[in-house]
């Protein structure tokens, strides 16, 4: 099957996916005990004809499946009705928060990628040694390190050790300035510990893999220098399966960010999201909720169609 | 036994290793039993359970594991509710080793740094071996309770989750077609949302307080081992014996649940260990940023939650410790899960990392 193909039926799938979550997230507010329009009129006390009015306006009076169906037009258009709190469009208030969270999230990404990797590399390269063991012990508690918790001691170590980074938000500062970004480094370091452990053991396992495999010693015993045999031969194939790995992350660094956005007040969309549960605005929550998951099948699909292109195999 | 003594004479044919007493002395064939149950045929848990103990660090684990399950069991005394119909209002446990009152607060002196200066004195009462927090209470004292409440989340979140995950993913799995794709496709619909976002959206719907908490980390729960089992059913369900059993006319429910479970259950006891970890740090996270138990409580995420400021102006103890106690519990609950995965695949490379991807 070419990679094409591949491609157009890998993403068929996840047409019914991006469906079904629609779905979770609409039903959501159907969930919710009460009348949603409490929710909306904040539970103030109206007579019955003023309520309907504002049923009517919301299209609340229409059969559910017609309210899914114009909830799912307008979400595509991204279109997610305006705040309860606020009154701004949710699209604004998504808009001004999502950037801070690509970049927080992208830097998380990179500090991962830029650690784990070499590190996995020497762990096999020298396993069973020294490096071996403390990059073993990092992962044991890099994986069980609550990324919160990390984020506060980063604050401690460095607010009021170190004083290396600022640890209070930047006030009116572009977000690509120099102050923002070098704000944006401990809560990056924060959600990518974890990711950088997991990361790292399975770079180690997969190249022990590889190494014991015959084309290695074949190519060492033709006389290659041990460098090429490593970058050339063993890294090319043990990378493959940590590619999609590295994909998947971005699950994880979605969740990382959540949490520890709240650590260090970073204005970005999970702090967006936790603030409005409070306050159960719920065109906000379905509308960040509804992002995430599209982001998650997105990432999905990358990491397979990835995978396919680097291991031509896979596409049967 | 030995037969080589007995026979010396010239041209006598010597018999090795042949019992001639146990051949008389024999039991008639009528009165053998067979027994399943002898020393060469011991289950798969019993030599798993062999070489678990063999694995010191996961006994390190489980040691400390225990140790935090009795302290925050022992630290303060637990009296039953009226309305419970035996031993209602009286106290179960009577014993205390939490030094203070973990509610006791003393708001004029909030902060207090941790001091060992006193811990000679004969006066317990002002000891605060790990500090106090804003509201001057005894922070080793909310520690050992919080377990009550971070602890317990984590088990009954997972056992509940259990329950709802291994029969539907063993429904799917063994009945397939329709079913299976029917359970499969909420499976990943749901999977499709971070852990910590789906069990906010529950919260967001269902509002705050301990079992709206575990009912949210169980709705996130179960997917994993619905994954689990219906892959390792599917596999075994291909194995002879399962067929055996309904060709002898064995009813669904105890092909599944006596054939087919046992030989598949390994892998989700393993994933439920590690994710006890997961759930008391996802339930930690949710407390932590508020949307967990009342801010009251002594739960770990709570409390370093009302301690977010404090840590930046220096108190650095508020901030410390509960986090210390989460990462212990979680570290020793991935301990004693790797211990169970080497044990029940002592092939599979011994390897640090969890067993899901969040």
């Amino acid at each position: 099957m070419s990679l094409q193909r591949f491609v157009v039926k890998r993403a068929l799938v996840t047409i019914p996916l991006l469906l079904g979550i629609t779905m979770i997230t609409f039903g959501m507010v159907h969930l919710i005990p009460g009348d949603p329009i409490d929710f909306i009129t904040l539970f103030t006390d109206l007579d019955p004809e003023t309520k309907q009015a504002i049923r009517a306006q919301y299209g609340l009076d229409d059969p559910v499946y017609v309210q899914y169906v114009n909830w799912v037009v307008d979400a595509a258009q991204f279109d997610f009705g305006r705040s309860i709190i606020t009154q701004r469009p949710v699209s604004a208030e998504i808009m001004d928060r999502l950037p801070y969270t690509l970049v927080m999230g992208s830097m998380a990404f990179g500090v991962t990628i830029v650690t784990a990797i070499p590190a996995g590399i020497a762990a096999a390269y020298y396993r069973n040694t020294g490096i071996d063991q403390f990059s073993r012990v990092f992962a044991l508690v890099g994986i069980a390190l609550p990324n919160f918790w990390l984020g506060l001691i980063l604050i401690l170590l460095f607010g009021n050790v170190l004083d290396v980074f600022p640890i209070l938000p930047p006030t009116e500062q572009p977000l690509l300035s120099v102050p923002m970004l070098s704000y944006t480094i401990l809560p990056a370091l924060a959600i990518g510990t974890g990711s950088t452990a997991l990361l790292m053991r399975l770079m180690r396992s997969s190249m022990v893999e590889e190494m014991s495999k015959d084309y290695v010693r074949t190519a060492r015993a033709k006389g290659l220098p041990e460098r090429t045999v490593v970058t050339k031969h063993v890294l090319r194939n043990s990378l493959i399966s940590v590619v999609t790995v590295a994909a998947i992350q971005i699950a994880f660094i979605i969740s990382g960010s959540v949490v520890v956005e709240i650590v260090f007040a970073y204005p970005g969309l999970g702090r967006l999201l936790v603030g409005r549960v409070g306050n159960r605005d719920f065109p906000v929550i379905q509308a960040v909720v509804l992002l995430i998951g599209v982001a998650v099948i997105a990432a999905n699909l990358l990491a397979d169609v990835l995978y396919a292109y680097l291991d031509p195999r896979i596409r049967y | 036994m030995a037969t080589r003594d007995s026979s010396t004479e010239r041209g006598r044919i010597t018999v090795d290793g042949f019992d001639v007493e146990s051949v008389v002395d024999r039991d008639h064939i009528e009165s053998w039993t067979p027994s399943f149950r002898e020393e060469a045929g011991r289950g798969r848990r019993y030599y798993a359970w062999q070489r678990f103990k063999r694995n010191r660090l996961a006994l390190v684990g489980a040691g400390i594991i225990g140790v935090m399950v009795f302290v925050a069991v022992f630290a303060r005394p637990i009296s039953l509710p009226g309305g419970v119909p035996l031993l209602g209002g009286e106290t179960v446990q009577p014993f205390s080793l939490a030094p203070a009152d973990p509610a006791e607060q003393d708001i004029l002196t909030g902060h207090t740094a941790p001091t060992l200066a006193s811990i000679t004195s004969s006066d317990p009462l002002g000891l605060h071996v790990l500090g106090t927090d804003w509201a001057g209470r005894d922070i080793l004292s909310r520690i050992m309770f919080g377990g009550r409440w971070s602890i317990s989340l984590g088990f009954i979140a997972v056992a509940v989750a259990l329950l709802i995950g291994v029969p539907l993913g063993a429904i799917a799995g063994y009945y397939g077609g329709y079913v299976d794709s029917v359970i499969m496709r909420v499976v990943d619909m749901l999977y499709a949302f971070p852990f910590i976002v789906l069990a906010i959206a529950v919260i967001a719907i269902l509002g705050r307080g301990y079992w709206e908490l575990v009912f949210a980390l169980v709705a996130v729960g179960w997917l994993a081992y619905a994954r689990i089992i219906r892959g390792e059913v599917l596999s075994v369900k291909q194995n002879e014996y399962v067929t055996a059993a309904r060709a002898l006319g064995a009813r669904d429910r105890s092909v599944i649940t006596r054939h087919i479970l046992p030989n598949a259950m390994a892998p989700v006891i393993v994933q439920a260990t590690l994710s006890v970890g997961t759930t008391v740090l996802t339930a930690a996270a949710l407390g932590f940023i508020g949307l967990g138990l009342s801010p009251a409580t002594a739960e770990w995420g709570v409390m370093l939650n009302v301690e977010q400021d404090s840590i930046a102006r220096g108190r650095w103890w508020a901030g410390v410790f509960p986090g210390l106690a989460i990462f212990l519990f979680v570290m020793a609950i991935n301990l004693v899960g790797d211990g169970i995965r080497d044990a029940f695949d002592p092939q599979g490379e011994a390897d640090g990392s969890d067993g899901g991807f969040r």
